[in-house]
Order: C-alpha cells, then structure tokens, then sequence
C-alpha cells in the first residue's frame, strides 16, 4: 500500500459519510483533488503541520458534522503538541488520520525520524489520546474506518507519490466551496466522485 | 475588579461577538484567560504554541466562528508561517489580543528583542494593528480591530502595553 491507497480509501468513507475532509499539504493534497474532488474537502496548500490543528478547531466549531484530518508523519513531527491539545479536547466527531510513509514524500522522500525509531501510534498515546490505532493493509484500514470515529489512526504505507495533476482552484475558490459545504449545506451534497 | 484592564478586554471582546478563543498564557493574561474559560458563551481552547492556536482558529472560522487568540507578543514570532501561508493566502480573519512584552516596564532582559520587533514584524506582514492606551479605548479598539479582520478577511492584532495592564 502507498499513500495513494489510503487517500482512495478514506475519500470513499468520507463521501459515504458525508465528513468533512482536511488535506494535509503537498502531494497528499493533489492525490485527493485527483482521486475525489468535492466541495467537502479543504485543500491546505501552505502552513505544513497545521492540518490536524485546522482539523481540531472545525470539529470544535460543528460538533454536528463529523471531521478527518490526512495527516503525514514529516508534518505531524511538526506540530506534535498538537496531539496534547486533541487528546485535551477529545472531541467525539473528530478522528486524525496520519497516513506514515517515513518520509519527507513531496519533498524527495528524505527519511523522517519514523523510519527510524519513532513511533507516531505511541506517541498519540503518551499524548493522552484514548482512541489509537495502527493499520497495515488496505483490508485493516477499511474495517477500522468502519468502526472508529474518533481519536487517531496511523496508517504504515510504503514510500511513494502518484503521478498527478496540480490543483487548479485558487486558494480563496477552495475556502469558498468549503465553507459553503459546512454552513450552508447541512444535507448530503453531491460528491463529484 | 469590576473596572480591572482585564474586564475592559473581555467586555471588548464580548461586544466583538467573539465566540471561539485559543490562549497560550502570558503573566499579564492571567485574569483575562480564567475568565475566557468560564465564560459559557467562549469555546476556549489552550494550545501548546501559537502557530497551532492560528491553525486551530483558522478550522473554528471555517465552522462558523469569530475568533481569537489570547498571547504574549513573543507567540507571534511562532505564527508568521501560519499567518502568511494560511491566513493571508486563503483570506481567513483572526484577532490576535497580544500582551506586548519587552516595552517600558519590562523587568526580563530576554522580553525585549522580540518587544522591539513586534510592531515592524507586523508592519512588514502588512497585518493592521491597535495600541489602545486605556480601559476605555480597549473596547472599542477590540470591536474595530474585528470588524477590520473580517472586512480585510486578514489577521489584525491588538497590542496591549505592559502599562495598559497596571492601569
């Protein structure tokens, strides 16, 4: 499995679901616009590290709308206070999903700290967050998605990016659709999947 | 107490219609973020860094809120990614209360860089700023500089002297 394969996955929950999706930037961002476009996804093409941050503050802000965040393990070890303040908060509709390939992917897969001997799942823990759990395969990631809803998942995937296309909305166009998404539209909105 | 610095920045920020609010403390923030915490109408956030409080805000004004972010001057330095590559690219408002540190008064030497920056560091950013100098001048400042973050869709920041909490 690469990220492509987890992105694939989780853009098909969140469309059954109806969640609001938070792309983390980079590569993953541009493998989400490829493989499903819709008003219910945030594209975040700046800040790295902020995703499970933006991720955190809108399920806070809708409680009644269930949130995921695609994190990565480089951003994630950006930001890792983030985790204490998620685990504080602990919001029901709210589950962050770090998607680790132990690399730096979009900028030329130079390692992170994950390929060596950091483990992200323990670390969420040690954060305080009561929900973690790790997928391997495509079959696990599925079944857990099934049945988690909240806390975080760490999904291990090998190395490696899809070739695809840049993403051809401005970033004031993206903010637009989605907020529109989130507080005009509370009804199941046509994906474009 | 009833006429403390601290009550005259709640007030601001009650009149602002502020309803989400992230704080990283600060000494002179102390009465103003036990405040903001009890108060049933504020979701109140404690974030580990500054820079995840901007990010935080930016996710709670996508969901609907008016928001801000309780910091000491020096938390900026912390945010300017996150301000210029999330706030200013994609337009998303956020009120930044700073206590600015480092000014006259100020007792800790390490406070005094970053004071001296504060104000040419927003300026570069082209982020608007207010200095009110009074208990009465907070409140209005507060409303405005909100009005001024949703209209310029931009961060505004409010400055509040180490003096303006002695008074």
């Amino acid at each position: 499995m690469i990220r492509l394969d987890a992105i694939r996955i989780i853009a098909e929950k969140a469309r059954e679901d109806s969640s609001l999706l938070i792309s983390n930037i980079g590569i993953p961002c541009k493998e989400l616009y490829h493989v499903c476009d819709a008003p219910r996804n945030f594209y975040m093409l700046g800040s790295m590290g902020l995703a499970s941050s933006i991720g955190l503050g809108l399920s806070l802000a809708k409680p009644q709308r269930h949130v995921m965040t695609i994190e990565g393990d480089g951003s994630m070890l950006m930001n890792l206070g983030s985790l204490a303040t998620i685990a504080s908060q602990h919001p029901p509709n709210y589950l962050l999903i770090i998607i680790d390939n132990g690399t730096y992917g979009s900028t030329g897969d130079e390692p992170t700290a994950t390929s060596m001997y950091t483990d992200l799942a323990a670390m969420a823990k040690g954060a305080g967050i009561r929900e973690v759990y790790t997928s391997y395969t495509q079959e696990g990631l599925i079944k857990l998605l099934e049945n988690v809803k909240s806390g975080v998942i760490v999904v291990k995937v090998q190395p490696g990016n899809a070739q695809v296309p840049l993403i051809d909305i401005c970033p004031e166009t993206i903010l637009a659709w989605f907020m529109g998404e989130v507080l005009e539209n509370t009804d199941i909105k046509n994906a474009q999947c | 107490m009833d006429n403390s610095p601290s009550i005259a920045v709640l007030r601001g920020m009650k009149k602002a219609g502020l309803d989400f609010v992230v704080s990283v403390p600060c000494v002179n923030l102390k009465e103003l973020i036990s405040m903001v915490d009890k108060d049933p109408d504020i979701i109140h956030v404690p974030v580990t860094r500054e820079e995840e409080g901007v990010g935080v805000c930016a996710g709670a004004y996508m969901g609907g809120r008016r928001t801000a972010m309780l910091m000491q001057n020096s938390g900026l330095g912390n945010s300017i990614n996150a301000l210029a590559s999330l706030n200013k690219l994609y337009g998303i408002p956020l009120l930044m209360i700073m206590s600015h540190r480092g000014v006259e008064g100020e007792p800790v030497c390490a406070q005094v860089p970053m004071g001296d920056l504060t104000m040419p560091l927003l300026e570069t950013m082209n982020i608007p700023f207010f200095v009110p100098a009074s208990k009465t001048e907070a409140e209005g400042a507060i409303v405005e500089a909100m009005t001024t973050a949703q209209e310029k869709r931009s961060p505004v920041a409010i400055l509040f002297k180490i003096g303006f909490w002695r008074l």
